[in-house]
This record gives structure tokens, sequence and C-alpha cells, in this order.
């Protein structure tokens, strides 16, 4: 469990010694917007209107908002499923976003991704990934892909606590340092993987990305529920990809109030109520963050009531939005399979690519 | 002209498209400095330098995923498994990674990458390394696979598969790698041969024999047995590539023919040969006048003993007894 967050150690760390006031409540609402976002995701879903699965952010904000506010043009984010809260951190419309949970055309994905396969790589967002660290080769290919190019950037491949006893990881991690690619792995620690505790499932000294020393690799483990702390740590590990083209692992504490999707029936047996609410009480990061925001005096109760308020709105707009939307047509199904037949290429045009009745 | 080998084939396919686009890069283990497992990357690292021949470790998840990362940004990667049977260690980048991708973002993603190895059995090195994959692979939506069985269309494959857009896995063969049965006479002017054609290696008007990969070499040997010994006129048809499938040229060799043998590398339990036989008694039922016929490999895991295995995958008398039993 976290220490309690009331120092703000890293408040004049050079990531976020030049923030302004406007980008200091920015982030503020990003993370608001996150949260209510996700609370009508779970209304409409138990209320029946979304297939699949769900896998709330709700409690993890902090990170996500932090850690995107560093991007730059050629810095690139990846994710696995736990991916709106990334989405809509990358700039994203919460209209497309509900309108792909709830299976719409409009959809980010067109209805065909769902709600652990949302992108948007006109944002540098590339997804968004069902399988448990099956994302990180790729977080390795979008650093692989930089440097080939001759571009200064960032891969941030982001994770669950669970990720890391993947041995895809392992590879990937050998090949970083080896190959000295500029991702960065960011391991958003909630103690669980799905309904294992961390004890339960990890050997480890320390902590998780104290693994990294195996391959050489920089590493660092802190608190993920302060954003000041959040951005200083990413900031030194896109530096280092920036300027050494080295990979970093950055763990990050964190918390999610939900279980790992809200199909997990088992979510307040494997952890008491009262651990719940401990951390809902001391450590939430937009509670974190907004107690952060009044103390500076940068922000009053007002404006926050505002801004949680037009979040609530743009979130009940979303739905109205994804209600309104048509469903893709069963003529769709075969679209956006490969690229050739898409684009109506000769070569799409050869041959039969598709073996339906 | 010289007849050149399948492996300088795929050598000389390589070698103009990484001189044709500079985001080409082949990427593998032992394909720099070692030249190749098989020699197909022979010289290839000492022209082009590290940047455009990569090795790697041992490590097919990571790197097979970290091409298909970077094709996502641009970059054209040619990655190399040492043998295809080392996919199965990388199977969720190659199908839920590449193979979905485009679909899941709605068509906002694709991966423009080829994944190159030999698929086959008959080389006595056991189960492990003698996987026919193609028929897991065309199983796949959003997957390309093609099979060439010589030289020039491992050229003409390999070049069309690197410039396109989508994720092509093209399986060789390490028997046709030097063998002069797959060499040809390849024209010094580039060439590229279309993923997704068929092609009639021999005219023949008595039975069509349907092969691909090096099945194509042997059911060749078969024909002229056929033709000598019995005075069967044989037709054999290269699928070439799996998926696309070139269904026009399988149909039209049957509507000559009416009889059918099919002869395919893979395990007969939803191999390559079972999607054929489906579609050919879909589209072509009145033509046939036979029940279609399979000669594939026995239906077990590859048996290590050398004389036995050359029993277990389709060979020249099994093709000949095949067509024979048809009457």
């Amino acid at each position: 469990m976290l220490d309690k967050v009331d120092s703000y150690k890293f408040k004049d760390h050079a990531a976020n010694e030049s923030l302004t006031e406007e980008e200091k409540v920015e982030l503020l609402r990003k993370m608001v917007r996150i949260r209510r976002f996700e609370e009508a995701s779970l209304k409409y879903y138990n209320a029946g209107k979304m297939g699949g699965f769900l896998h709330l952010y709700i409690g993890q904000e902090s990170i996500a908002v932090g850690t995107a506010s560093l991007c730059g043009n050629n810095d690139h984010l990846i994710t696995a499923y736990r991916d709106h809260g990334h989405a809509l951190a990358v700039g994203m419309s919460m209209n497309e976003c509900m309108a792909e949970l709830f299976g719409k055309a409009t959809g980010c994905s067109k209805g065909k991704g769902g709600s652990m396969h949302f992108f948007a790589p006109d944002k540098n967002y590339w997804g968004g990934h069902g399988i448990v660290a099956g994302q990180t080769p790729l977080g390795l290919g979008l650093a692989y892909g930089l440097k080939y190019n001759g571009d200064t950037g960032a891969a941030l491949c982001f994770m669950g606590d669970g990720a890391v006893n993947q041995g895809s990881f392992h590879e990937s991690l050998n090949l970083a340092q080896l190959m000295e690619l500029p991702v960065i792995y960011i391991i958003e620690n909630n103690g669980y993987s799905m309904g294992t505790s961390q004890k339960r499932s990890s050997a480890f000294t320390n902590c998780l990305a104290q693994r990294g020393d195996a391959y050489g690799i920089e590493w660092d483990v802190a608190k993920g529920n302060d954003i000041y702390e959040v951005r200083a740590k990413t900031k030194e590990a896109i530096d280092r990809a920036h300027n050494e083209s080295k990979p970093t692992i950055l763990e990050f504490d964190t918390y999610r109030y939900q279980g790992h999707s809200v199909a997990d029936a088992n979510s307040k047996k494997y952890r008491s109520p009262e651990e719940i609410d401990h951390y809902k009480e001391n450590y939430d990061p937009i509670s974190v963050w907004k107690k952060c925001l009044l103390s500076e005096g940068v922000i009053d109760e007002d404006l926050y009531k505002k801004m949680d308020n037009e979040a609530k709105a743009e979130a009940k707009e979303s739905v109205a939005f994804a209600e309104e939307s048509p469903f893709p047509e069963v003529s769709d199904i075969t679209k956006d399979v490969y690229y050739e037949v898409d684009e109506g290429t000769q070569s799409g045009k050869t041959g039969r690519h598709f073996f339906h009745n | 002209m010289a007849q050149t080998l399948y492996r300088q084939a795929l050598n000389r396919a390589l070698d103009e498209e990484l001189a044709n686009d500079e985001k080409v890069v082949i990427i593998g283990e032992e394909v720099t400095e070692y030249n190749g497992a098989y020699k197909v990357t022979e010289g290839l690292w000492n022209k082009w330098g590290d940047k455009r021949v990569v090795d790697t470790p041992i490590s097919e998840a990571g790197f097979i995923g970290m091409g298909i990362g970077a094709s996502m940004l641009g970059v054209r990667p040619v990655m190399e498994l040492m043998f295809y049977s080392f996919a199965y260690v990388a199977l969720d980048q190659m199908i839920n990674n590449a193979a979905c991708v485009r679909y899941m973002s709605g068509g906002l993603i694709n991966c423009p990458i080829v994944i190159r190895g030999p698929a086959n059995g008959g080389t006595n090195v056991g189960a492990t390394h003698s996987h026919t994959t193609e028929n897991i692979f065309a199983n796949v939506p959003g997957l390309k696979v093609v099979t060439p069985s010589t030289a020039l269309d491992a050229y003409g494959l390999m070049k069309s598969a690197i410039r396109d857009n989508d994720p092509v896995y093209l399986m060789e063969n390490t028997l046709l790698y030097g063998d002069p049965l797959a060499a040809s006479d390849i024209p010094d002017e580039e060439i590229t041969i279309p993923i997704g054609t068929a092609e009639i290696k021999k005219e023949g008007k008595d039975v069509s024999l349907i092969a691909h990969g090096r099945c194509v070499i042997v059911a060749l040997e078969a024909a002229k047995r056929l033709e000598e010994e019995s005075g069967i006129n044989a037709e054999v048809v290269d699928l070439r590539s799996i998926r696309p499938l070139d269904e026009e040229t399988i149909l039209k060799s049957v509507a000559k023919t009416h009889r059918v043998v099919l002869v395919d590398e893979s395990k007969p339990f939803c191999g390559i040969s079972s999607q054929i036989a489906t579609m050919i008694q879909e589209k072509a039922f009145d033509d046939l006048d036979a029940p279609i016929k399979r000669v594939t490999s026995v239906d077990a895991p590859a048996i290590y003993s050398p004389p036995v295995e050359k029993e277990q995958i389709p060979n020249v008398s099994r093709i000949v007894d095949m067509v024979q039993s048809l009457g």
C-alpha cells in the first residue's frame, strides 16, 4: 500500500516547474473526464447496453493523464485492455469511445474492436490490446520504428502488474537493451493480476521493475496517484529515450476500485471493502490533485464543481450519441480485414480472400 | 542462361527489394554474419550493413512482435524464421496482433510485414522441426499465405510479398533451397508474380494433380511416371498462393480433366486439401467423374526414421498409386 501523498515533493521537478495554471487545471479536467466516462460506461454496461468485458480505469487516472501530458509529436503510446483512460488522455473523444462500447459504427474502431481495442494512430495511440503482455513486443516495435526512421521519440508501453510474468515481456526487455531502443515499459501496478494478489503471482525483490536489473535496464518505482511524481519519473524516462535511445521500466503503484473487469464477481472477496475504502479516502488521484491545486490556489471548489458537471454532461451526451448511432451492417464484417482489398488495389482484386458462402 | 536455385532466387529478391525501398529491413536469427541458417540471406549483411540486415536473439515472440510493431509505423520488415515450426512460439504476435490489428482498429492500421522461412517435413529432424504451417495461418482472415514451389515463383512472390501492404507469410522448403528440379531461368530484368494466382505447371487432360510448395515438384515427377508407365496424361496445378486463392485456375483444370488428386504435405484433417476439396464439390460437382482423392502426410507427428519419413509425406509412388486407383 502506498504512502500517503501530502508532500508533493516533485512539484519543483524539471517536469513540473514550468507547468502553467491552465495546464494544471487541464490535468485535473482530463482525470475527471476519464472517471465520469468510466462511471457512465459502468452504468450502461450494467444496463445491458454493451457486450463483452469492461475493464475500468477508475483509480488509475493520474498515470495515463500524467504520462500522456508529456508526449510530443514523436512519442507513442500503446497499452493493454484497460485502455479507455489512455484513449481519453491522448485526446480521443468520449463520443467515439462510448459508441465503440455500444458496438456502433460511429465507434473509434467502427464497432469492430470493443472495449479492449481502442486505437487512434493519428494521435500516436496504438491500442488497446486484449492479450496480457501481447502489446509489449509491439511497443518495442514502435521504438524500433522510431529509431529506424531516424525520429527522436519514445514508445510508452503500458502494462499491468500481471503482464510482468509473460515471456514475451522478458524477450522484449532483452531486445530493448540489446538493440538500445527508446521504449518505456510502464507497469501500472494495481496490486492484483486479475484476482490474484501480487504476492501470490510474482516472485520479486523489492518491486517488479527491479527485474530490469537482470537486463541492465534503468528502472524506477513511484507513487502513481501523485501526478507531479508521475510526470517527474516519466520525464526522466522520456529524456533517456530521446537523448540516449535507451529503455526504462517505470513502475507506478496504483489501485483499481472496480474488479479486474465488471464481470469479476469476486472483486470484493479477494480484498476487503475496507482496503478499497481506505485507498479512496486517502490516495484517490483526483482527490490528491484537487487538494493540491486548492492549496496552490489554482482552483476553487466552484471551478471543480463546474468541471465535474461538464464532465458528467459530456459523458451523458456521449451515451446519447452512442444510443442514436447505427450498428455496423452485416456487410461491414468483411471490411477492414485486408488493406489491399479495402483500397481496391490490383493485389486486393487478385484471388479469393474470403471463403464464406 | 544459368539456372538459379530456389535459395539464390530468394536472395536476389531480398537484395533487389532492399535496394528498391529503404524501409525494407531483414530481421531474424543468424541472418547477418552467419549468412542465414540456410544461406538465404548470404552476402546481404556485407552489402547492406547493420541497419538493413539485423540479427536477433532466439526470441521469436519478442522479435516477430517487434517487427509487427515497427510495421505499424511504416517500416517494412522481412522477418526470417529459421524454421516455420518456430512460429508456434510467436503465434500470439502472428495471429492476435499482425492479423487482427487492422480489423480491431476499424482499418486505421495496417502491417506491411513479411514473415518467411521453411515449413516442411522430410528432413529427418523430428516432429518439432517438421511442421507444415500453411493451413494454420491460411485459416486466419487478415493474413496472406504463399508457398512457392520453384525458384522463379520464390523470386516473384517474395517481391510481391514485400511490396504488399498486408501481412504475408511466405513458406519455403529446406528441400527446395538447393534442388535442381526447383531451379529456374529467371530473367535479368525485375519481375513480380501476383499473390493470388495459381499456375498450370504441366498441361494434361486425364487427371488434375493439385499441389503447392514442394508437392508440386513431386507431382511433376509423378506425372512423368504416369505418362511413361500408364499413358496417363496428368495436369499439374500449382496453387502458389493459399490465401488469397486462385479458384478459377483450379476449376478450369477440373472442368478439363474431370478427375482430381490433391497432393498436400499438410496433415489431412483441416489441411489445405480439405479446403480445396470443399470448394471443388461446391462449384464443380457436375464436372467430376470420380470422387476427389487426397495424398497428404500420414496423420501422425513427423517420424524421425529417415526411410519411413519418406513414406509419411507425399511421394511419387503414393501419388501414382492414388491416380491409378481412380480407375
